[in-house]
């Protein structure tokens, strides 16, 4: 470690513009503070672009809290993670920086059969318990789409009066928006229930891999347990099915122009075949078309539910394969096949009958747990969410309807208590039936926020912030963020010229070609076939395009984020985690990238 | 005169050999007269002798070594049925007597001479000269060099290679010159060593017979050695490749440093490599002479193995392990000659014999799911630091 440190939050250079007062966007609790200087200038701060790398806003920023108390709450009071409480939390200028709260040296030990039993109950009982989950999860989404509401009525309604219930809409609308509140904190809380338990099997199984191995690589330690039928694979997979049943249904041509999704409908509804396309599709799109196309934390992004646009034009790219004569199937008994030989080879290897008994419980372990770690993000961050965000906009529109916002959208300007505020605001006026104050409170402070909130997607947020630990031994940032002591040396010397781009070798292969950056989903549409994709991180939802690219360079992730796993399914060379790619490489670089080496070439 | 050894019966000798049905083999032809290495099987193994055998052994466990083909002892026989040959030998051999060594090297001179005198049946001729015809052809290369070795058989004789005394011609090319020594391999049945070894023993003469090898001289365009494991930790998973330019003397003496390269065994990934300056290169010239050549700097620092040639050396040493059954140490190379496909071959192939040596003991700390996923959460893998992969 060098003797160099991380900018004190204290002392960060600030975005441009005038942005005073711009902590009211989050709550006192979230940011750096005077009361809290010394605690908080002495710790090691990282931001997490994984998960949140563009600016918040209020309600953003809302889920940020949600999930980080959540996972927290899951380390510290359920579990008893032994040597780890929970991830302090804060937002500088929109962006969230997180620092893992380690627990006493001398109280680890009293914590390990707490933890045992806790977590030995999960492990014991994990498929039950997940398959329990999903019903929970489930009742918790229909629990959001049920929430009403709807603006309030001029005179409320004769039933009202005639079963002498006593109260009305206004006290409704209050107390559905504290149930929507809480059905968000529940929506974390489920997230995490699983989650750093699945991790810690990996982690142990992995640790295994390596100690029998020591240079095996880590992607094929993750092949070994990547499961085969994958629900976060699944919308994917079906515009395969309905691009196939296009091109057998004579339906092809009607995608020519994805964006014209009045036309498309129109043309679907005017014969037998295209009404059935249009049957299989509705069949498919619930659930699995409320996926995201971005992380599922921001507002913006968008769901393929309400933007079939976006679907359509993959399902034209994929017509265009087949049309092509390519095969755009997954082949699930290769994949089964080829897993079960690499484990076979791996076990073969081992010295003792003991090592291999071992190595097959902790694969099985691993096995178990992992279709969890890799479905939550369907249900939770993709599913949940966008009808959290839909619910949302409800809200927004009742706002709208009030003159409080001009665009429901901009519901999430408000911070999660302002709106208790804000629909008290426009109950009381409604039940005296005079003027709110929000309609002239609201606005301008709205274009000032909405202004902040530009200003801080201009600034270039430092990657750490503080003093730089000796050596990163905190499980989950080096689990959930593949935050390493490397990763830290890596952020301190980044100002080096000439330093070269490194990252994790997340899927091998060599290849060349132009760089295309992708910072949102909505840029994605502009990457052409046999680009190289670069990009902060990618989402789920970008899956269709990875046919179309020769390699992915990110500048978050580990072995196991999003594009390592689709890269490798799609025989993608892909280098994960390269902190600076983005900065480094420019639109239409020549650029070569080594996804065995973990390495990227600027060649021209 | 000696009494023990008994007069040569050939014809009885060989009468228990079967015919052959030929196939097509490397653009050559199997026959009773001629096996390929590549066309190789067990039955065959009593008509080609103990080297050829193991050749054909690395071949069918898909080790490949130079291609080439074996002169069956069928075409040994042939020389016999003239009697005049026969008497001539049994007349010397009866001669000897077995304390003058001065004398008997002269008539073990005598008797090789006669050997190697009598001409080969045209069929005979004929079957060499189109093999080695054809081996040429496969290679590319007109009178290619051609290494000629002797491969003694005997019957329930365990030790037939000392009781045969073998020889091998290296550099040998053109048509001529590889029957030439062919005659050669089968005369040296009778030098004065082998023949004063047959007699302390107790061998028959007659029980002894002369296959020869006809094989590729390897020519490198780099080549190397392979380790079925990691040397520096163990790890099993891996192949370790050094590499350099022309012949593996360069490395072997020191005068070069090799590239190296871990590839994975299981999932075939180029886990690390590391480019050298190799500013030498060691080539054979026609002659079989070694000449040192300097390299441009430009070639120097190249990988001299592609991607797809290091997963076949990989593989190679992985099929020797399974073929050993223990982790070894392979010599290879890459012909010049040969065709894709063809030019990955091992040269040798002996046990690894630090790691192996070891004591084998489970992996620590790992019975107990929950105790060791307590210990990771306590000591978790720094998975970035630990496995970073040398940059080229």
């Amino acid at each position: 470690m060098t003797d160099r440190r991380f900018p004190s939050p204290f002392e960060v250079e600030p975005p441009e513009g005038d942005i005073d007062g711009w902590e009211e966007l989050y709550p006192y609790s979230v940011t750096f503070s005077e009361g809290r200087r010394e605690y908080e200038e002495a710790r090691f701060w990282f931001q997490d672009s994984m998960h949140w790398g563009w600016a918040m806003t209020p309600w953003d920023s809302a889920h940020l809290e949600y999930a980080i108390a959540s996972l927290s709450q899951f380390n510290s009071r359920h579990y008893r993670i032994p040597p780890a409480d929970g991830i302090d939390f804060r937002v500088l200028y929109g962006y969230p920086y997180f620092s893992p709260v380690g627990v006493d040296p001398e109280k680890i030990e009293a914590r390990v059969p707490e933890f045992m039993e806790r977590a030995g109950h999960y492990f014991m009982n994990w498929d039950d318990l997940y398959a329990n989950w999903l019903v929970k999860v489930k009742e918790n989404i229909d629990a959001i789409d049920a929430i009403d509401f709807s603006p309030l009525p001029e005179m409320e309604d004769l039933e009202v009066i005639t079963s002498g219930r006593g109260i009305g809409t206004g006290w409704d609308i209050q107390q559905q928006y504290h149930q929507f509140k809480d059905l968000c904190l529940k929506v974390w809380q489920y997230h995490f229930e699983f989650l750093n338990l699945g991790y810690a099997a990996y982690l142990d199984y992995f640790g295994f891999c390596k100690q029998a191995w020591p240079t095996i690589p880590d992607l094929a330690i993750a092949r070994m347990v990547a499961g085969v039928e994958v629900d976060l694979f699944k919308p994917n997979e079906k515009l395969k099915d309905l691009a196939h049943l296009a091109v057998d249904s004579g339906l092809a041509r009607v995608f020519d122009s994805p964006d014209d999704v009045a036309g498309i409908a129109a043309a679907l509804g005017s014969s037998d075949k295209g009404k059935a396309w249009q049957a299989a599709w509705d069949d498919a799109a619930d659930p699995w078309f409320n996926f995201s196309s971005g992380t599922g934390f921001y507002y913006f992004d968008k769901t393929w539910l309400d933007y079939p646009e976006i679907p359509y034009a993959f399902v034209r790219d994929y017509i265009t394969k087949i049309e092509d004569g390519v095969d755009i199937s997954r082949p699930i008994e290769q994949v089964i096949a080829e897993r079960d030989r690499i484990v076979a080879e791996y076990t073969d290897l081992l010295l003792t009958e003991e090592d291999k008994e071992t190595f097959a419980g902790k694969l099985g372990l691993a096995r178990t747990v992992f279709p969890y770690v890799e479905n939550h993000n369907f249900y939770i961050e993709h599913w949940t969410m966008s009808r959290f965000w839909r619910k949302l906009r409800e809200l927004g529109a009742v706002l709208a309807k009030e003159g409080f916002v001009s665009d429901p959208q901009d519901v999430v300007y408000f911070r999660r208590d302002e709106l208790d505020e804000v629909l008290w605001d426009i109950y009381s006026a409604w039940a005296v039936n005079a003027p709110s104050a929000g309609t002239t409170y609201w606005p301008p402070k709205i274009e000032q926020r909405k202004a902040w909130i530009d200003s801080f997607s201009k600034w270039k947020a430092p990657k750490a912030l503080g003093e730089p630990p000796e050596v990163i031994t905190e499980p989950f940032t080096i689990m959930l963020w593949g935050i390493t002591s490397d990763s830290v040396n890596m952020w301190l010397g980044s100002d080096d010229e000439g330093a070269g781009i490194t990252g994790m070798s997340a899927s091998p292969g060599v290849a060349e070609g132009p760089a295309r950056l992708v910072f949102n989903a909505d840029d994605i549409g502009d990457v052409l076939d046999g680009e190289i994709l670069v990009a902060p991180i990618t989402a789920p939802s970008w899956a269709p395009v990875f046919p179309k690219i020769k390699a992915c360079v990110t500048d978050i992730g580990g072995m196991m984020s999003h594009a390592a796993i689709v890269c490798r399914e799609y025989g993608v060379p892909a280098v994960t985690g390269t902190g600076f790619g983005t900065d480094k490489i420019s639109n239409g670089d020549m650029i070569r990238v080594d996804g065995s080496a973990g390495t990227v070439e600027i060649l021209s | 005169m000696c009494k023990q050894c008994p007069v040569v019966d050939w014809d009885a000798a060989f009468a228990t050999i079967e015919s052959f049905g030929g196939v097509p083999a490397v653009g050559g032809v199997m026959s009773d007269l001629i096996v390929w290495y590549d066309r190789y099987d067990r039955e065959q193994k009593p008509r080609v002798g103990g080297k050829n055998a193991s050749l054909g052994e690395l071949m069918m466990a898909d080790l490949p070594v130079p291609p080439g083909f074996a002169v069956t002892v069928e075409a040994y026989q042939q020389i016999w049925r003239n009697k005049t040959l026969a008497d001539a030998v049994n007349a010397e051999l009866r001669s000897i007597d077995h304390g003058d060594v001065r004398a008997n090297r002269a008539t073990a001179d005598r008797i090789r001479a006669l050997i190697e005198a009598e001409p080969m049946a045209p069929e005979v001729v004929e079957a060499i000269t189109d093999s080695y015809q054809a081996l040429c052809t496969f290679c590319n290369v007109d009178d290619l060099p051609v290494a000629v070795r002797s491969s003694a058989t005997a019957e329930d004789l365990p030790d037939a290679s000392f009781a045969g005394q073998q020889d091998t011609y290296l550099w040998i090319h053109g048509a001529n010159a590889v029957l030439a020594h062919v005659r050669k391999c089968w005369s040296s049945l009778f030098t004065d060593r082998a023949i004063a070894y047959r007699h302390q023993m107790g061998y028959l003469h007659h029980n002894l017979s002369m296959s020869v090898g006809v094989q590729k001289m390897v020519d490198p365009v780099c080549s190397g050695v392979a380790f079925t494991l990691n040397p520096t930790n163990g790890d099993r998973s891996q192949v370790c490749i050094d590499a350099s330019w022309g012949l593996g003397e360069a490395v072997v003496s020191g005068e070069v440093t090799p590239d190296n390269f871990l590839v994975d065994k299981v999932i075939k990934e180029i886990v690390s490599r590391k480019i050298s300056n190799k500013h030498i290169e060691m080539r054979l010239g026609d002659d079989g002479e070694v000449h040192t050549v300097e390299l441009d700097p430009v070639r120097a620092n190249q990988p001299c193995l592609s991607d797809d040639d290091l997963r076949n050396v990989a593989a190679l040493a992985r099929r020797a392990e399974k073929h050993y059954g223990c982790p070894q140490d392979v010599e290879w190379a890459i012909d010049r000659h040969l065709p894709e496909g063809f030019n990955v071959l091992l040269l040798q192939s002996r046990p690894e014999t630090v790691w192996s040596q070891k004591p084998v003991s489970p992996i620590a700390s790992a019975k107990d799911p929950m105790a060791s996923i307590v210990s990771t959460l306590l000591a978790p893998m720094h998975t970035k630091s630990e496995e970073k992969t040398e940059e080229t």
